[in-house]
């Protein structure tokens, strides 16, 4: 990420999300989780886009995420394609479902080296500063 | 439309690390070789298809490609569904034929990621690449970790693929990888992103194919010696990221093979080679349930004891595939379906009568099935 393209105020790139994923990450600054809700058809997602995905409306609020998520996938890089984190490997990188439905991209918080199949395992949302970010993880529960 | 429409000639450069080529010079060796082995004169070509390379993306490269080869096509240009664009153009070139649109039409692809650019498998996935999210690997582990998870099989499952693709890559001397694979090499591999081994991922390979496609009648009248005739084609395109999909484990594969097998009048059972787009073992394995070969879960006992194997209940990959021939995105497998069906692969199937091909592409976004006969 080069410094020149960051925003002087928050220190974060523009997000590939549009003006939308902004206010996600503004969010994320700020303390909260936020997914969006359409207006039209009740419909609710992540990432962050402009349009219903399902009917296709431009008409959408965010709603705050209570946190409360579970496993859907999740893989251990020892490979680091990207130099960033060539320091962490191996690293995991998880897609878990929140309880209100949209699905996102993230690490896993607390998973023990000979871990063997996570999928189902519930998980708790912890925002951690890390990369120039605020990063929503997700911290196994027992 | 089943049969109306023939491959007449097929051609390809060599395989693997072909520095100093351009993607047009490497394009231009196998439409040479693909229309000399059709046997037709250039100017009988009035379509040129080709998929766009993964390693230079530029605006008009259809165009461009033309304009190199001395070509106006009648219809054509570039198309971008990654590796289900081969299949995808062979289908349109077929239907424009049928449509009376052109008569004689080249479809082509070349890359050059090995000397070029990897970053079209490497890359960074936007605002997610900060949690370390990169790679078309990482994608398809992703999906290989809830497949575990899903049917239950044991994590070595996709050995018996790796292994058989492997042998036919070794006894194929046009082969980027010819060192026969064994369990306990496949078992001690390096994770390159787990649940993924190193023998599970295909290559990254330079080189091009091309095939020729005409109306049979067209071709009887050319005097084309080995035309193999298409029974059958299909697309469906799953689109959605992985992360969003609401069943990982599945994908469009299976409604683009019931188009094909139903224009072909044909099902699995009359199948006696399959080439399956192998950019990593769990396409095989997915692709393979959703054309209906076997059930999900099934894959252990329908590969043991050399399933996949000249012999065995599916002969897969008799070229080697993306693991063993070259990572080359797909037209490949095209190329190995006509052998198969003229009867002069390295890996001969005997008496091999209907061949089944698939292609896909992104991290099965894509996909399109192509079934040839005699």
């Amino acid at each position: 990420m080069s410094e020149t393209n960051n925003n002087p105020d928050t220190g974060r790139p523009p997000s590939d999300w549009g003006a939308p994923g902004d206010a996600y990450w503004a969010a994320l600054d700020d303390g909260h989780l936020d997914f969006q809700v359409c207006d039209a058809c009740g419909n609710h997602w992540l990432p962050p886009r402009s349009e219903c995905p399902k009917c296709w409306s431009p008409d959408w609020h965010w709603q705050r995420a209570s946190g409360r998520a579970e496993v859907v996938s999740w893989v251990v890089y020892h490979t680091a394609f990207d130099a960033r984190f060539r320091d962490r490997l191996p690293y995991n990188v998880a897609v878990v479902q929140l309880e209100e439905g949209p699905r996102m991209v993230t690490n896993l918080i607390g998973v023990e080296p000979d871990a063997r199949d996570l999928i189902g395992r519930k998980v708790m949302l912890s925002i951690e500063r890390d990369l120039g970010r605020s990063l929503p993880r997700f911290r196994l529960e027992d | 439309m089943r049969g109306k429409v023939v491959i007449a000639g097929i051609g390809h450069t060599a395989f693997g690390k072909l520095p100093g080529r351009s993607t047009i010079s490497l394009n231009m060796e196998a439409c040479r070789k693909a229309v000399a082995d059709a046997g037709v004169e250039k100017e009988a070509i009035d379509a040129l298809f080709v998929k766009v390379p993964t390693s230079k993306v530029e605006m008009m490269y259809g165009q461009k490609l033309a304009e190199a080869m001395g070509l106006r096509p009648r219809i054509g240009g570039v198309w971008d569904q990654g590796g289900a664009s081969n299949i995808s153009m062979i289908s349109f070139a077929a239907m424009a034929i049928e449509a009376g649109q052109c008569e004689v039409a080249i479809v082509t692809l070349a890359d050059n990621p090995r000397t070029g650019t990897r970053q079209a498998y490497e890359k960074p996935w936007g605002d997610d690449s900060i949690f370390g999210w990169s790679s078309v690997v990482a994608s398809y582990a992703m999906i290989a970790q809830r497949y575990f998870h899903d049917t239950g099989l044991p994590r070595d499952v996709f050995a018996d693929i790796a292994i058989a693709i492997r042998k036919h890559g070794a006894n194929n001397p046009n082969a980027q990888l010819r060192l026969p694979l064994t369990k306990d090499m496949y078992d001690a591999a390096a994770w390159v992103v787990d649940p993924l081994r190193r023998d599970d991922c295909c290559l990254v390979s330079d080189g091009a194919a091309a095939v020729v496609i005409m109306s049979a009648d067209r071709a009887k009248a050319l005097g084309v010696k080995a035309p193999v005739p298409i029974l059958g084609f299909g697309q469906g395109h799953t689109s959605c990221d992985v992360p969003l999909r609401e069943d990982m484990t599945e994908t469009m594969a299976g409604v683009s093979a019931r188009t094909a097998f139903s224009m072909a009048g044909l099902s699995p059972s009359d199948i006696d080679v399959a080439q399956i787009y192998d950019c990593f073992t769990i396409t095989v394995a997915m692709t393979l349930e959703a054309y209906g070969f076997f059930r999900k879960g099934e894959l252990a006992e329908f590969g043991a004891n050399g399933g996949f194997e000249i012999g065995g209940r599916l002969p897969l990959n008799t070229s080697g595939g993306l693991l063993s021939e070259t990572g080359m995105p797909g037209l490949q497998l095209v190329l190995e379906g006509v052998r198969q069906m003229r009867g002069t692969s390295v890996n001969q199937v005997p008496n091999a009568r209907h061949c089944v091909i698939s292609n896909q592409g992104g991290i099965m976004h894509t996909h399109s099935t192509l079934i040839l006969g005699q």
